[in-house]
């Protein structure tokens, strides 16, 4: 009788673990709002990316529909090569539509916004982002607003 | 100065003896585990007496680790006004880190301590040699079914370890202190990774669980068959775990997170 104890005992404490780390998988991580087929590839080339980090948001209108899944640079063109994976589900994105590198809020952490384009045909699997826009430098921005300062106020003189 | 250096080499010898010695052990060890496919009811027991009993304590200190982790970061947090963030740092220091470090360290000091006390007493009062004697292999029949309890009971302990601390950190965050339920759980799934953060967490409870079982039924198996001797091995057993748990969990960190 007592072996019979032991052994539902050991069965719930297996069951607990396991239903633990289904949580963790469904829960807290991401493994639930992306589906485990693979979405299809897209290339942006950008003069300069900023922060922007491997496994950052795509978004489209605010809402997320991929991620960066890998960031390289190109020694011909020097341009970084930022390669989005798109959820499989957004597949009418036009191939005119333009790609961005933005900042959620003051100091948050930078994504890939889409903005789309106005053409009929869509984006393929592989396709490339033609037009792009790099990320705004924030030392580059107060370097240039200084400078025009500067030199509005040596003519107002 | 002759005696002095006579020491410090014997002392290495007895190291590397003592290393050399473990690494067969666990050789043999692990060719026993295959056997145990047949025997599952000797694992069963074990897990009760390694897995189970241990929950108690993983429970409780992870639903404490959890609240207080909640109530220190939403200190710091709210000075950013970027209390929402409460989520993922919960979520990512346990998952990462808290979670199979310190369940490993309840481990080794609540299972390793007892499996290394059993073993060193049925050594002592030789119930091993007696086995022996029977032509029954200690090895197979009262090592490795501990071995293997271990090896599958700290992953299922750290899991629970997180996943319960995970809780805690919401109780305190969204019903004391008032983070917005929605954000607490969305900025927790965008930023965890499940194969970065979770699997990689999954991967250093496992070997925390090889390494301390290890040293637990080593060092019951390779007691001095005195009282003094088992209560040196067990000991002896809490240290090492906790050490090797560490500087391990430091190697594996940096491999993990360190250079990508």
């Amino acid at each position: 009788m007592e072996s019979k104890t032991v052994q539902v005992a050991v069965g719930v404490f297996i069951a607990a673990g396991l239903a633990a780390l289904f949580m963790l998988a469904m829960k807290v991580s991401n493994l639930s709002t992306f589906s485990t087929q693979q979405g299809y590839e897209l290339t942006a080339s950008f003069d300069n990316v900023g922060g922007l980090k491997v496994r950052a948001p795509v978004t489209m209108a605010g809402v997320r529909i991929g991620r960066v899944t890998s960031i390289t640079f190109d020694q011909k063109t020097y341009e970084a090569v930022v390669k989005l994976e798109i959820d499989p589900k957004f597949n009418q994105i036009p191939d005119d539509s333009s790609a961005s590198i933005l900042t959620s809020g003051l100091l948050g952490e930078q994504y890939v916004g889409l903005q789309p384009g106005a053409e009929d045909k869509y984006f393929q699997p592989g396709g490339e982002v033609k037009y792009t826009q790099s990320a705004l430098i924030l030392e580059r921005l107060v370097g240039q607003f200084l400078f025009n300062k500067a030199e509005g106020g040596g003519a107002k003189k | 100065m002759t005696v002095w250096l006579q020491s410090l080499g014997q002392a290495g010898l007895l190291i590397f003896e003592r290393v050399g010695r473990a690494g067969l052990f666990l050789l043999r060890v692990l060719a026993g585990l295959p056997s145990l496919l047949l025997q599952p009811r000797l694992v069963v027991s074990q897990l009760y007496s390694v897995g189970v009993l241990s929950l108690l304590v993983i429970v409780v200190s992870a639903l404490n680790v959890g609240m207080v982790l909640g109530l220190q970061m939403y200190n710091t947090l709210v000075d950013f006004g970027a209390e929402a963030s409460l989520g993922p740092v919960v979520a990512l220091s346990l998952v990462r880190e808290l979670g199979p470090v310190v369940a490993a360290l309840l481990f080794a000091g609540r299972a390793g301590s007892a499996l290394t006390a059993e073993i060193g007493l049925m050594k002592a009062t030789e119930q091993l040699s007696g086995m022996e004697m029977m032509a029954v292999d200690p090895l197979r029949r009262i090592v490795a079914p501990r071995f293997l309890a271990g090896l599958i009971s700290m992953p299922l302990l750290a899991a629970i370890f997180s996943a319960v601390g995970i809780l805690g950190g919401y109780f305190v965050g969204v019903g004391m202190l008032g983070v917005d339920d929605g954000a607490f759980w969305s900025q927790m799934q965008s930023s965890v990774d499940f194969h970065e953060d979770i699997l990689n967490g999954v991967i250093k409870s496992v070997v925390f669980g090889f390494v301390a079982t290890w040293i637990a039924v080593f060092q019951g198996y390779d007691a001095v068959p005195t009282a003094e001797g088992v209560s040196r091995a067990t000991t002896n057993t809490v240290v090492y775990s906790s050490l090797a748990v560490l500087i391990l969990d430091f190697i594996l960190t940096a491999l993990m997170f360190g250079g990508f």
